[in-house]
């Protein structure tokens, strides 16, 4: 018995050492240093709620969580409305459907960086010219107002990641038995029946694990905002991840942006648990 | 006559789905076309083809990028970091499965909870001890990557033991095994398919990861990611050089994803799902 605890020790201490230092003690380094000056060394006094007062008095931070909200949502809808149309095209039996896979596939295994830049000159340069040949004065000067670039950055997200959402829906799809459409169909049900009626119940956990996955991840966004809007203009396009950032390492004000770190995980947290107990629960009452 | 109309339905689905996926790569089709153009062609339009290939984009690009040098350290960091997150997590996935106390599922949960954590909730405290530990460098960093990519690895492992039956590990025990052997030996190879899962989720997330790098590491040892930062912030509105670097830069990407199609969709699907 003795034995076999000193080899479950060892076989953990590495993850329990990386963890512990990496995630676990910054993290609540990080909680405690919010209620004091921390300048990222030393903090030499706790003055309290006076970050978290102020940070919700912030115009800039509370613009930043209302545009990250307005976002997240949009993209939530977006993503999975086209995840799920993606899924529905590549399961059918067509000719391309491998063809098509690998093609909605492929943006998710570039970085949100390099895409945003890639973006950056479709928006800019492909809408100019595009603008100019229809005479659209709509599509010249996009990701330079906050209107324009909010779609940028949704359209840039839904881009990259309803591949992945396909994915997700492809495997609840896949699962269905074929026998059950079959039947349906001898039984004259039309195919808008049959996916109200069977494939939509059944791929019904499937949301279970991409509104959680999608909602997270829109509200997590920092590399394509960097490279495509950068913030701007005027800091109007700037999410709470990037907030975040420039407070701590543009600004170097530490414990006041800490202090939104810690805003920002409660929101993610909350996000997150609610929806795995929303949808386990409808899971269940289906 | 049913079959007819059935076919047809098939041949729209398919149709739809062609004109979908031209959509989906028109920004890489793009992309190419102008990295091949001059400075004064793509002012002139974006749209059409170039009418030479000005590679001359592609030379600067390569070596503004110091490509083969941000090449090595990108696949220097992401091939340790993933290799040891294999490593420990399967150990740690295999000792958390097999012992069924309240300490090993207190254990658990925490490296399950740690998933809720956002990085920006850690980054500044974390990025504050490295530095007074004078850490913030490759090394620094592949050990960061083995805390934030441990959880979801733990995870997955320890899912997969459950298909592992205890009856290998009182055999391997019973001829004399310990148990570093009965691991790598019987369970590691057993857990091939879980492993090719979990290394693919962590390439792509660490060799795409910008923000991490770019706090720790400076431009000296940069990865892609971070180095197509400071390359393209060098040349904005420059579109021939640039788009010939964000070509530069994806490739390796594609060479991954040519071949390792089926094992990456298959991989994602499953990090997804469970």
């Amino acid at each position: 018995m003795n034995n076999q605890n000193k080899w479950f020790w060892i076989f953990l201490s590495p993850v329990i050492v990386a963890l512990g230092i990496v995630v676990v003690i910054p993290f609540i380094y990080g909680f405690v240093f919010s209620f004091t000056d921390w300048n990222g060394l030393t903090a030499t006094k706790f003055i309290g709620f006076e970050h978290y007062i102020n940070l919700f008095l912030e115009e800039e931070f509370m613009n930043s969580i209302w545009f990250t909200i307005k976002f997240s949502v949009v993209t939530v809808i977006l993503l999975n409305v086209f995840g799920l149309c993606l899924a529905l095209i590549v399961t059918r039996n067509i000719k391309s459907n491998n063809l098509l896979r690998t093609v909605f596939f492929m943006p998710n295994l570039i970085g949100g960086l390099i895409l945003g830049f890639i973006w950056q000159f479709i928006f800019i340069s492909v809408f100019g010219d595009v603008g100019n040949l229809l005479g659209l004065e709509s599509m010249q000067g996009w990701l330079s107002t906050t209107e324009t670039g909010f779609w940028g950055l949704v359209i840039l997200t839904s881009w990259q990641m309803a591949g992945y959402i396909m994915i997700i829906y492809i495997a609840y799809l896949e699962n269905i038995p074929k026998d059950l459409i079959e039947a349906a169909k001898i039984d004259g049900a039309t195919a808008l029946q049959r996916f109200k009626s069977i494939t939509f119940p059944l791929v019904a956990p499937a949301f279970t694990v991409s509104m959680f996955l999608t909602l997270s991840m829109a509200f997590k966004i920092y590399d394509q905002n960097l490279s495509l809007t950068n913030g701007g203009p005027f800091n109007s396009t700037q999410m709470v991840a990037m907030e975040i950032v420039r407070t701590a390492f543009s600004d170097n004000e530490m414990a006041y942006a800490q202090a939104k770190a810690v805003i920002f995980f409660l929101i993610v947290a909350v996000i997150a648990l609610t929806q795995v107990y929303y949808n386990k629960k409808r899971e269940v009452d289906m | 006559m049913k079959m007819n109309k059935e076919s047809k339905n098939l041949f729209s689905v398919e149709v739809l789905g062609l004109v979908l996926g031209l959509i989906w790569i028109a920004p890489f089709y793009l992309m190419i076309v102008n990295a091949f153009k001059t400075k004064r062609e793509i002012f002139a339009g974006v749209l059409g083809l170039p009418q030479s290939l000005a590679l001359e984009n592609f030379v600067k690009a390569f070596n503004d990028l110091e490509f083969l040098k941000s090449l090595f350290n990108s696949l220097l960091i992401t091939g340790v970091s993933v290799a040891i997150i294999i490593l420990f997590s399967a150990m740690a996935g295999y000792a958390l499965a097999r012992n069924k106390s309240k300490l090993s599922g207190i254990i658990f949960f925490v490296f399950v909870a740690a998933m809720l954590i956002p990085f920006q909730s850690v980054m500044i405290p974390l990025v504050s001890i490295f530095g007074q530990a004078d850490l913030l460098n490759a090394a620094g960093l592949i050990f960061m990557y083995l805390g934030f990519g441990c959880s979801l690895s733990i995870f997955l492992y320890h899912g997969a033991m459950t298909g592992i039956p205890k009856s290998l590990d009182e055999a391997a025990i019973i001829d004399g095994a310990n148990r570093l052997q009965l691991f790598w030996y019987i369970i590691f190879p057993l857990l091939k398919p879980i492993s090719v899962t979990v290394g693919i989720l962590n390439v792509i997330w660490i060799w795409n990861d910008y923000l991490l790098p770019s706090l720790v590491l400076g431009e000296a040892n940069a990865t892609i990611p971070l180095k197509m930062f400071f390359f393209f912030g060098e040349y904005t509105k420059q579109w021939h050089l640039a788009l010939a670097g964000l070509t530069l830069a994806i490739i390796p990407v594609i060479i991954f994803y040519f071949f390792a199609q089926k094992q990456i969709i298959k991989g994602v699907s499953e990090g997804a799902v469970k």
